[in-house]
């Protein structure tokens, strides 16, 4: 009875980000070709061996097909007609907040992140990328003081050309897949960060994309390495408008640790989803892998993903140096007619590492959320080890789960784990809870809290609050 | 306090009536006990009182202090006092027994204009309920009910019981599953919880449970209705009979409408 109603009144307000923003955009063709990638490059500027890099990955790209193997039915974008490049015609280039168009920094007022470092939250640098490009980066120079470097891409490009051209493509290389070959051809910006060797950058790092414009797809490139013996944590944050049709975002996101390093990433993916009947969302297909270059180095991802009409995702890490340590602590949850594929790949090669997966998977409505993992231990991978833990939580009888845990041991030293289990929120839980005085909203909130907070734990106090609020929201009035 | 007036409920969509027209007063101050064999319709009268989406009530009213309660949701019902102890009580991992009882609290607190209490003073707060039950503290921070043997999961139901203090008690079957010594400390509990201003109903299948927990009346359900009401005696003399005695007992009153 009530179930159905709380669930009806709730779906109006509840993605509260899909505002636009009046801004005017430079003209930019759409479509593909060498000239349109050959363009982007001359609008940033680049030197000739980035330009290449892109010419490269293009060719590389006409030559590939779109991949089909995950869990998820979509219609594919219309790349001829898709806007590869979107940029606020405002001189994008910034070295001072009074020059941010006031529309923009308004913008990110109302997504609850001030760039004004006086009022950032306490020891959070932010890069702000709205469409294609970045926009402002604070607490620049406290960070410069620690040696850390955090800017975009396409500053890096102009100010470190040799860090961007050593480590750039070295762990996705532009021919991987399909959407990261496109992304080498065309992204548009994303954050940069290098931690120079004993050093622990002395504050949360965290990069806001914004997809403003309607008709640009969003290929953003991110890059962070850390030297020996250094540490860093790192947050991207992700909205989007609501609009009709589907838009794509396309990124890379590289991470290099070397001996001893730790990179800790965490993203709180909330884009557009589309509405009730699929109307609309984004098509969220990124590629993000860690190499775990250096002994005794760690890499650990913490995902929230709740946006996006269609996710297809696997942070990955592989783990090289001896002893590494690579972690994917993962809650998904999909609601309405929203699909997921997402999870990992651990890939074991030097001795002694190990890896821990813990994924918690949500799903609501009519959505379709699927756990796909692999777990690899090379020959050389003496005494790796693997803990995998998959579990999945239906609300309401409409939506499904899945979980494809992939294994392979080519060493007999080897240890793998795995465990997964499937549950309900039942409608004898959610009474339970009622009876005892809490409303059904915040039961269904305790419940999935509950469910995820071994995974909540590792997001950086500073956003957990956050991420507590945003499952309350996402799932309010799920129950069915 | 409650008053069922020819009660009838079925399961929600599925037209199986269970509840035949239960009529029933329960006024402050007292305790009742309804005894009945199994599938009589017990734990149904008591989800129904609560507010189950499980069954719709077809037919009849249920007053609660002096009003219908029909169309409140069962966390309204909740906040106005009434509280059932399960015969089952639910899993829910992940949620610590502290995170629920102090949401509970709060909420139920908020609902009556009560002020809230912080994470300290409610330490504090339920800490001396604790007591009440002599319930191990590690309980505090466990999931609720998860994991929890049978007779720990009543216990923890009383437990919910004193934090929340509620004006209607419905203690569905609570002394199943509990061992001797735990049904006397149990029982003790519930007659410290129960005073002037607030009402327990009790539902068992023993008698044994009234030993420690006195009732002024006695009801035996039998085919969804209270076929026969009294005092304690009641009790001793269907211990006694057996519920085969009353079965015939209703057919002489008539089972055909
Ligand atoms: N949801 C339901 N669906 C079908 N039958 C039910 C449902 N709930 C209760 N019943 C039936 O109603 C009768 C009374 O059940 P219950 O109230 O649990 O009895 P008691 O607590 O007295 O043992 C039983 O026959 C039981 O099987
Ligand atoms: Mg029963």
């Amino acid at each position: 009875m009530s179930e159905t109603k709380a669930l009806e009144s709730m779906i109006g307000e509840e993605y509260k980000y899909g505002f636009t923003t009046d801004v005017e955009y430079e003209d930019f063709p759409k479509g593909i070709n060498e000239d349109v990638v050959r363009l982007i490059s001359e609008k940033k500027n680049e030197p000739e061996w980035m330009t290449e890099f892109r010419l490269k990955a293009y060719r590389a790209w006409t030559e590939m097909e779109e991949p089909s193997w995950f869990n998820a039915t979509y219609e594919k974008p219309k790349f001829d007609t898709l806007q590869f490049y979107s940029a606020p015609k405002n001189k994008p280039k910034l070295n001072s907040l009074d020059e941010v168009d006031p529309n923009i920094r308004e913008t990110y007022e109302k997504l609850g992140i001030p760039l004004d470092e006086q009022k950032m939250l306490a020891g959070v640098a932010v890069d702000a990328v709205f469409d294609s490009v970045s926009i402002f980066t604070t607490f620049k120079e406290k960070l410069a003081e620690a040696g850390v470097i955090f800017c975009s891409i396409s500053e890096a490009v102009q100010d470190y050309p040799e860090l961007v051209k050593k480590y750039m493509g070295s762990v996705v290389p532009a021919r991987d897949n399909f959407y990261a070959a496109l992304n080498s051809a065309v992204f548009s910006d994303g954050s940069f960060c290098y931690v120079p060797k004993d050093t622990i950058c002395p504050m949360e790092l965290s990069t806001y994309f914004r997809i403003n414009n309607m008709n640009s797809g969003q290929f953003e490139r991110t890059l962070i390495i850390a030297e020996e013996n250094s540490h860093v944590s790192y947050l991207e944050g992700c909205t989007a408008p609501m609009f009709d049709e589907h838009q794509l975002h396309a990124a890379v996101v590289e991470l290099v640790a070397l001996d001893n390093a730790e990179i800790k990433y965490s993203t709180i993916q909330n884009w557009y989803s589309g509405d009730e009947e699929g109307r609309g969302g984004i098509y969220n297909f990124v590629t993000k892998r860690g190499a775990c270059r250096g002994k005794n180095s760690k890499i650990s991802w913490t995902q929230l993903e709740t946006g996006s009409a269609v996710t297809l995702k696997y942070p990955s890490v592989i783990l090289q140096g001896d002893n590494s340590v690579g972690e994917f602590f993962s809650v998904a949850v999909t609601n309405k007619r929203q699909q997921a594929d997402t999870g990992t790949k651990m890939i074991h090669i030097g001795k002694n590492t190990k890896s821990t997966i813990i994924s918690k998977g949500i799903s609501a409505g009519r959505s379709d959320n699927s756990y796909r993992g692999q777990v690899k231990i090379s020959k050389k991978a003496d005494n790796a080890r693997n803990y995998s833990q998959c579990d999945s939580m239906l609300i309401g009888q409409t939506c499904g789960a899945h979980t494809f845990p992939y294994i392979e041991s080519a060493n007999p030293t080897g240890k793998i784990e795995h465990e997964a289990t499937t549950s309900r929120v039942g409608e004898d839980q959610i009474f339970y809870l009622q009876q005892r005085g809490i409303s059904e909203d915040d039961a269904i909130s305790l419940i999935v809290n509950g469910f995820c907070k071994e995974v909540l734990k590792e997001l950086p106090m500073e956003f957990a609050v956050e991420a507590n609020k945003l499952l309350g929201i996402k799932l309010e009035g799920s129950v069915g | 306090m409650l008053e069922l007036k020819n009660l009838h409920a079925e399961v929600e969509g599925e037209g199986i009536e269970i509840l035949k027209g239960v009529n029933l007063k329960v006024n402050k101050g007292e305790i009742h006990a309804i005894m009945g064999p199994n599938g009589s319709g017990k734990s149904t009268l008591a989800k129904v009182i609560a507010g189950h989406p499980e069954y719709e009530v077809t037919g009849g009213d249920i007053i609660y202090k002096g009003e219908s309660i029909l169309e409140m949701d069962p966390d309204e019902r909740a906040h106005a006092g009434v509280f059932l102890a399960f015969q089952y009580p639910v899993e829910v991992p992940g949620v610590t027994n502290t995170t629920l009882l102090r949401e509970s609290y709060n909420t139920i607190a908020a609902s009556r204009g009560r002020e809230e209490l912080d994470p300290l003073e409610f330490d504090d707060y339920i800490r001396e309920k604790l007591d009440l039950v002599e319930m191990n503290p590690d309980f505090l921070e466990r999931s609720v009910n998860t994991g929890f043997s049978g007779g720990e999961k009543k216990r923890n139901e009383i437990f919910q019981m004193a934090v929340l203090q509620p004006t209607l008690s419905l203690l569905d079957e609570t002394d199943s599953g509990l061992d001797i010594d735990a049904l006397r400390i149990v029982s003790e509990g519930i007659n410290k919880l129960h005073g002037e201003e607030d009402a327990v109903v009790l539902i068992t299948h023993y008698q044994r449970l009234l030993n420690y927990i006195v009732p002024d009346h006695v009801h035996v359900m039998l085919g969804g209705k209270i076929v026969k009401s009294g005092g304690k005696e009641l009790a001793f003399e269907l211990e006694e009979k057996g519920y085969d005695w009353l079965e015939s007992l209703a057919k002489v009153n008539g089972e055909a409408k």
